[in-house]
C-alpha cells in the first residue's frame, strides 16, 4: 500500500494564542487513513471532531504537529500552493449543501474544476453531467440550488465534491438535517463513490446506525481519540 | 467551441445579476453621475468655444500699437517735488509700420498681418449726423483677421475709391440704402463723400453704428496720417497662444502690442473661473460615486461571505476573490459610463431644443465628443476599479472557515 491519504502525528490546535481565554481544542493526535478507506469520526458536542476536520480539509492550520496530506508535508507549503492542494486532492460535502445559489446545479459541480484550470471546457461539462446523473440528477441539470429538495441538494453537493476526482473526501455531518430515507441515499452514494474511486473518506456523524457502516470509527472525546476501531461486519448496501 | 467566460467574470457576472436591486441602484448612481460629468464637461466645452469665438469674430487676436507719449523730466535732479502731467495721445502712425508689419508676418505662429488706419469721424446725411470711426483697411487682408465676409447683408466687402461699407445700424440711423450717398466730416476740416457699396451686420448694435470701412489712402489722407497706419491686426493660428506671440513681438519691435486675451481679461477669468467651479464640481460626482461603488460592494462581500468561504474551500485563491469584485466594480463604472453617455446626449438634445441663441438657432449642438465619451468610460471603469479596492481585499481576506460557518 503506498502512503496514507491522511497522515497526522501528534496534531495540536490552540486558540486564542496569548489572550486570557488561550483553549487547546486538540491534544496531541495521531491519525492515518488509507487510501479507499471508509471511516466515521464520532464523538459528542465539542470534542474537536469540526476543528479536526477543517485542520485535516486545510481550511485551518495546526499549532503543532505533523500533517500529511497526500504525502505532502503541509508545514513546508506556502498559502498558495495549500489552496491548490485543497483545490485538487481534497472534496468536501458540508452538512448544509452550501452551493453556489446563484449557480445552477451543473455550474456547481463544475466550480472546482473552474477554479483549477481557469475556465469551463468541455470536458468538465461532460464530467459534471456524468456525475449528475450518477447522482441521478441529470435532468434537474441546469435548475438552481433553490429549485432542488434538500435531498437532492445534497446530492449536487457530492457531485460537486467528485468533480475532480479527489484523493480524499470529507463530508461534515452530510446527512445531518435529511430524513432517514433519504440519508441513506446519500450515504449509500458515498459509499460506492469510494469503492468506485478508491478514495478515501472521513465522515463525521453524529448517527450511530451509519457510523456502524463504515469500515471505521474514530471516536473523539474531548479533543483525544477515546478509539479508533473497525468495525465488526462490512454492510453492503 | 462556445466561448466561456473564465473563472473571475463569470462569478463577478453572477454576483451582480444576483444582487438584482443593489446592482440596479449602483448602476443608476453610476449612470447619473458619469452623465452629469460629460452633460457638463460638453456643455461648458461647448459654449465656451462660442463665447471665444464670439468674442474673436470682431477682433483681431494681437493688436500692434505705437507707444505712449509720455512726458519726462529733463533733469534727474533728486530733491525736487514734481508732478508729471500724463500727455493727452495723438494719432501717430506705427514706425515703420511695413517692416514690423513684415517681422511680424514672418514670426511663428502669426497667420496674416493687416494694417488699419483708425480714427474718429462724423456721419453726416441731411440734417442728421453720426459718431463713427472710420477704419482705413486693405479689404482683402482685413478678411483674414474679421471674417468680414459673413457678416454681409447687403453688397460686398469691398473698399475702392470712395466706395464705403457701413453697418446694418448706421445705414438705419441714416435711412442709407445700397448705393446711397454719405458724407464723412472730420474734426480736422477735411470730409469726403462716400458712396455705400456694402452693408454688415457684426452682431455687435455698438459695432454696426460706428464702423465705416474705407480704403487705406483715403482714411491715411483723411486722419492726416499720410503713409502710416495707426495699428496693425493679427490673426494668430491658436486663439491661447495669442500671449505668448504679444510678448515675442513686444520684445521684438519695443512697441505696445496687446493680445485679445489681455483686452478681454474679464471674460478669460469668467471663463476660467467657470472651469474651476466645473472641475470641481466633477470632482465632487467622482467622489460621491466612489463612495456609493465602495458602500454598495462592502454590503455585497458582507453578504457573499458564505459563498466567499464555499469558494475558497473548492480551491479559489485569495487574489482570485479579489478579481471577483474588482472585476464587479470595473464593470459597473463601464456599464455605467456607456448608459452615462446616453443619458448625457438625451440630455443635450433635450437642452438644446429648448435654449436658443436670440437669433432662434439653438446656444449648443446636440453633440457628444467620442473622446469625452472615451474619457468617462476610461474614468468610471478606473473609479468602479478603485472603489472596489477596498471591499474586494476585505473578501479577500475573509477565513473561509468563519465565512462557512457564518
Amino acid at each position: 500500500m503506498n502512503s496514507p491519504v491522511i497522515d497526522l502525528a501528534g496534531i495540536v490546535k490552540t486558540y486564542g494564542i496569548g489572550s486570557p481565554v488561550e483553549t487547546e481544542v486538540l491534544h496531541g493526535i495521531d491519525l492515518r487513513l488509507a487510501e479507499g478507506e471508509f471511516a466515521a469520526l464520532i464523538g459528542p458536542s465539542g470534542s474537536g471532531k469540526s476543528t479536526l476536520l477543517n485542520l485535516i480539509g486545510l481550511l485551518e492550520r495546526p499549532t503543532g504537529g505533523r500533517l500529511s496530506i497526500g504525502g505532502r508535508d503541509t508545514a513546508t507549503l506556502n498559502e498558495a500552493e495549500i489552496t491548490q492542494l485543497r483545490g485538487r486532492s481534497i472534496g468536501f460535502v458540508f452538512q448544509f449543501h452550501h452551493l453556489l445559489p446563484a449557480f445552477s446545479a451543473m455550474e456547481n459541480v463544475m466550480m472546482p474544476g473552474i477554479i483549477a484550470r481557469g475556465a469551463a471546457d468541455d470536458e468538465l461539462e461532460a464530467t459534471a453531467l456524468q456525475l449528475l446523473d450518477a447522482v441521478g440528477l441529470k435532468a434537474h441539470a441546469y435548475k438552481k440550488p433553490s429549485e432542488l429538495s434538500g435531498g437532492q441538494q445534497q446530492r449536487v453537493a457530492i457531485a460537486r465534491a467528485l468533480a475532480l476526482k479527489p484523493r480524499l473526501i470529507l463530508a461534515d455531518e452530510p446527512t445531518g438535517n435529511l430524513d432517514t430515507h433519504t440519508a441513506d441515499d446519500i450515504f449509500a452514494l458515498l459509499r460506492e463513490f469510494n469503492r468506485q474511486t478508491n478514495c478515501a473518506c472521513l465522515i463525521v456523524t453524529h448517527d450511530p446506525r451509519l457510523a456502524a457502516r463504515c469500515d471505521r470509527i474514530v471516536r473523539l472525546v474531548d479533543g483525544r481519540i477515546a478509539d479508533d476501531l473497525p468495525t465488526e461486519k462490512e454492510t453492503n448496501p | 467551441m462556445k466561448f466561456r467566460l473564465p473563472f473571475a467574470p463569470l462569478v463577478a457576472l453572477r454576483f451582480l445579476r444576483e444582487g438584482r436591486m443593489q446592482t440596479l441602484l449602483i448602476l443608476a448612481g453610476t449612470t447619473g453621475g458619469v452623465a452629469v460629468i460629460v452633460f457638463l464637461t460638453q456643455l461648458i466645452t461647448q459654449l465656451q468655444a462660442q463665447i471665444v469665438d464670439r468674442v474673436l469674430g470682431s477682433q483681431a487676436h494681437v493688436v500692434i500699437r505705437p507707444l505712449e507719449e509720455a512726458n519726462r523730466r529733463a533733469i534727474d535732479d533728486q530733491g525736487f517735488a514734481t508732478v508729471i502731467e500724463p500727455r493727452a495721445q495723438r494719432l501717430r502712425s506705427v514706425d515703420q509700420w511695413e517692416n514690423v508689419a513684415r517681422l511680424a508676418a514672418g514670426m511663428e505662429g502669426v497667420t496674416a498681418v493687416s494694417p488699419v488706419v483708425t480714427g474718429p469721424a462724423f456721419a453726416v446725411r441731411g440734417q442728421a449726423n453720426k459718431s463713427v470711426a472710420l477704419m482705413g483697411v486693405d479689404a482683402e487682408r482685413y478678411r483674414r483677421i474679421v471674417r468680414m465676409e459673413e457678416y454681409m447683408v447687403a453688397g460686398r466687402f469691398a473698399v475702392d475709391g470712395t466706395r464705403a461699407v457701413i453697418g446694418t445700424e448706421l445705414a438705419k440711423d441714416l435711412g442709407i440704402r445700397l448705393e446711397d450717398k454719405l458724407r464723412v466730416a472730420l474734426p480736422n476740416g477735411r470730409d469726403e463723400l462716400l458712396q455705400v457699396g456694402g452693408i454688415f451686420d457684426i452682431g455687435n448694435k455698438d459695432l454696426n453704428r460706428r464702423w465705416i470701412f474705407v480704403t487705406l489712402p483715403l482714411a491715411q489722407s483723411l486722419l492726416d496720417l499720410p503713409g502710416g497706419v495707426s495699428n496693425l491686426d493679427l490673426t494668430v493660428a491658436d486663439i491661447f497662444e495669442a500671449q505668448p506671440v504679444a510678448d515675442r513681438l513686444r520684445g521684438a519691435t519695443g512697441l505696445t502690442v496687446e493680445s485679445w486675451m489681455q483686452t478681454n481679461a474679464q471674460l478669460l477669468a469668467a471663463l476660467r473661473n467657470q472651469s474651476v467651479s466645473n472641475n470641481l464640481i466633477r470632482s465632487f460626482v467622482i467622489i460621491i460615486v466612489a463612495l456609493g461603488i465602495s458602500s454598495v460592494l462592502v454590503v455585497s462581500v458582507v453578504q457573499k461571505q458564505k459563498e466567499i468561504g464555499i469558494l475558497r474551500a473548492m480551491g479559489a485563491s485569495r487574489s482570485m476573490i479579489l478579481q471577483v469584485f474588482l472585476i464587479q466594480g470595473a464593470l459597473v463604472g463601464a456599464v455605467g459610463s456607456v448608459l452615462g453617455s446616453l443619458l448625457a446626449f438625451a440630455l443635450l438634445n433635450a437642452f438644446s431644443a429648448i435654449y436658443r441663441n436670440a437669433d432662434g438657432t439653438p446656444l449648443f449642438a446636440a453633440e457628444l465628443e467620442p473622446r469625452f465619451i472615451l474619457m468617462a468610460a476610461l474614468v468610471a471603469t478606473g473609479v468602479g476599479l478603485a472603489s472596489a479596492l477596498i471591499p474586494a481585499r476585505r473578501a479577500a481576506r475573509m477565513d473561509p472557515v468563519q465565512a462557512i460557518r457564518s
